[in-house]
């Protein structure tokens, strides 16, 4: 099951999110990421949905999304052709010996650092889900507390 | 304008001249303003049964039914009639009171979330929250519920928003950018068919309740006609072809006709028209290895539970004009002698059963009445009693619940299909498990004057689910389907002002029945029945 990324355009409204999130539940479908936020007109609100499933069911998703009245506009994006990017914050322990270290990765992943503590440091990192995947890896041994993920969000190249 | 007042003049301007419902303190402002016009108003006795009026009546007149019910339990009980409208695609708005904006979240007294409840269920709906845009909404809920694959839109209305001043413009015109039913077929992709069709050696059309839903059923006959095509129909798609006809080969699924199953199982490609192809529909090996042409007007259908090797997306209606204009040939004899003879091989041989045989009793009502009565199932033996011995010529109609299964439905859906069709012959058919979920409705027939003869077959238990347990855990492993005290009912009928009598035997059911036709008023016929009779 490959990983799929459907791009939604829907009303923005109340309730919208509810609705569309509600269908996957009701149909059994497991959504991997989900982020919202409003387009360049402020009625219509992007969602980007990630999910893992075969083809057929992403099919019968895309169908049945398209049914629900405040769904504008569905778009399966595949990767080679949009441009996916992630945001992600990550809080890591960091003391006196770890400090400059952590920094310097940071540096090689050009991630930004936003808060610094005394035990901690809070990294900002933007970039596709796999920079993501391997900058965690590496911070693992100095100590994770806390990390979050917005989630894919993604347009569509123009020459595609 | 009030709001309220803006409400219903709304409701006038889509055609509305009956509304089914119950009232509650979230909607007095609306109905105020219904009393104040020239709308008729149907009590019913519990909101399930506002829906299932609306179903009745939006199936047999064509229009979108209308309901309006308070906030809370109000909105509560009527979910099992609009989930029964929507698993069997029932065009229908229903108005919900809501308490006022600001109390919302609060959970107030009768403050449900309506709304979010009904979600899965509805094509559509809304909750509004400013005042002025209640035409706009009423006129797309119309649209929605009636256009495409029909179904039901529910509004939301909070209680302070149906009191508010708003200038009253009724929109002429409906866009909405999210909605966009195709309605014509692609005509490669009907050519494509046409082809399929003329290479296939044993074709076979399965027909569901679309093409009813469509208004196709003349356009089916004729086609199916045309190129003499072997016919089989859904439970739902009961009334598409006259049974009598050549071209007609019965009901498929697990309670269809054996000779149904088997000739889909022996065809070589399905043409499969407004059915969403469902569990019930087909059994395990029908359809395998067969080539299968599908006509639905919703997309998402298309390939849900069967593989389709070419879909039409449109109104059926549509699509069998196109079909019949553009296809010259006629299926092989060889073919048509070899489902005649899987036909007559499945004769079926009533036993000679000695005692009340409800399913003679059924093909009596259907021998002796007209060619446009209405008949309505239950849910459950009685159902099938109906669907597999009530024979369809001209105009008939057979409803039910085909989808949700919702026992008690029959009595107000027939109301709804009494009203939609006042002079039309209009049977309801129960069994005494359904009757008793919804029999306060015997009231809502009573006071409005419903000429509805209502036969019950009571065999003081689940007779379904009976055979069910017995089926799967053997014979006397039943429990929790028998009805220890069954009240008299028809002193219960009497009681609701009804004229009724109990017969034991089909000869005096024949009478009985017969002599109710001749009445101009309700009639209610208790038929004891077997415990142990069996549904096929």
């Amino acid at each position: 099951m490959n990983r799929h990324i459907l791009s939604i355009l829907v009303e923005n409204q109340s309730g919208v999110l509810s609705k569309v999130s509600g269908l996957f539940t009701r149909r059994g479908y497991n959504i991997d990421s989900l982020s919202v936020g409003e387009t360049e007109s402020p009625d219509i609100s992007r969602m980007t949905i990630t999910l893992r499933r075969g083809e057929q069911d992403v099919e019968q998703i895309k169908k049945q999304l398209n049914k629900l009245i405040d769904v504008i506009k569905v778009i399966e994006l595949k990767k080679e052709d949009s441009v996916c990017r992630e945001l992600l914050l990550i809080k890591v322990k960091a003391d006196i010996k770890t400090r400059a270290d952590i920094i310097g990765i940071s540096g090689i992943f050009k991630a930004s650092i936003v808060d610094v503590g005394k035990e901690s440091l809070i990294l900002e990192l933007t970039g596709a889900s796999e920079k993501a995947d391997a900058f965690i890896e590496i911070l693992k041994p100095y100590g994770i507390l806390e990390c979050h993920r917005t989630g894919i969000t993604a347009l569509k190249r123009e020459n595609s | 304008m009030i709001a309220s007042d803006a409400i219903i003049k709304s409701l006038e301007r889509e055609g509305v001249d009956i509304i089914f419902g119950y009232s509650g303190a979230a909607v007095c402002p609306i109905y105020e303003s219904l009393r104040r016009s020239g709308i008729k108003h149907i009590l019913v006795r519990q909101e399930q049964s506002a829906a299932h009026n609306a179903n009745g009546y939006a199936r047999i007149s064509g229009k979108a039914g209308v309901c309006i019910v308070t906030s809370g339990p109000g909105a509560t009980n009527i979910l099992t009639g609009i989930a029964t409208a929507y698993m069997d695609s029932v065009p229908m708005v229903i108005i919900t009171g809501q308490v006022g904006s600001k109390f919302i979240g609060k959970d107030v007294f009768q403050e449900i979330d309506t709304v979010g409840t009904t979600a899965s269920f509805t094509k559509h709906n809304y909750l509004v929250k400013n005042a002025k845009d209640l035409p706009k909404i009423i006129k797309e809920a119309f649209y929605i519920a009636r256009t495409g694959r029909p179904g039901p839109v529910l509004i939301d209305i909070p209680l302070d928003i149906q009191k508010q001043q708003i200038d009253f413009n009724y929109p002429t015109t409906i866009d909405i950018r999210g909605y966009r039913p195709v309605t014509v077929g692609h005509g490669r992709q009907i050519e494509r068919a046409i082809k399929k069709i003329k290479e296939s050696e044993r074709p076979v059309v399965c027909a569901g309740g679309g093409v009813l839903l469509s208004d196709a059923s003349k356009e089916l006959r004729e086609f199916i006609k045309k190129v003499n095509l072997p016919t089989v129909v859904t439970l739902m798609g009961i009334g598409s072809v006259e049974t009598n006809s050549e071209n007609y080969y019965g009901m498929v699924g697990s309670h269809g006709q054996g000779y149904a199953n088997r000739i889909i199982s022996q065809s070589d490609l399905i043409i499969a028209i407004g059915t969403r192809i469902a569990d019930r529909s087909t059994i395990s090996q029908s359809a395998r290895d067969t080539a299968m042409i599908h006509i639905d007007i919703d997309a998402a259908e298309i390939g849900k539970n069967l593989d389709v090797d070419i879909p039409v997306v449109g109104d059926a209606k549509n699509i069998l004009n196109v079909l019949i204009e553009k296809t010259e040939f006629t299926v092989s004899d060889e073919w048509l002698r070899e489902v005649r003879e899987i036909k007559d091989s499945y004769t079926q041989g009533e036993q000679d059963y000695k005692g009340m045989n409800p399913r003679r009793a059924i093909k009596f009502v259907s021998d002796i009445t007209d060619d446009s009565v209405i008949l309505i199932g239950d849910v459950g033996q009685n159902q099938m009693w109906c669907a597999r011995n009530f024979e369809i010529r001209g105009d008939r109609r057979f409803l039910t619940s085909g989808g949700l299964g919702t026992m008690g439905c029959s009595l107000p859906i027939s109301i709804g299909a009494k009203i939609g069709a006042p002079d039309r012959t209009v049977i309801s058919v129960m069994g005494d498990g359904g009757l008793q979920m919804l029999i306060s409705e015997l009231g809502v027939v009573r006071e409005n004057g419903l000429d509805i003869k209502i036969i019950l077959f009571n065999n003081q238990r689940l007779g379904m689910v009976r055979e069910l347990q017995e089926k799967q855990y053997g014979k006397g492993c039943i429990h929790g389907v028998v009805f220890e005290h069954s009240p008299d009912f028809v002193k219960i009928a009497e009681g609701f002002g009804l004229k009724g009598t109990r017969v034991i035997s089909n000869e005096e059911f024949e009478r009985v029945f017969k002599d109710s036709l001749n009445m101009d008023e309700a009639f209610f016929i208790e038929v004891t029945v077997d415990p142990d009779f069996s549904t096929i």
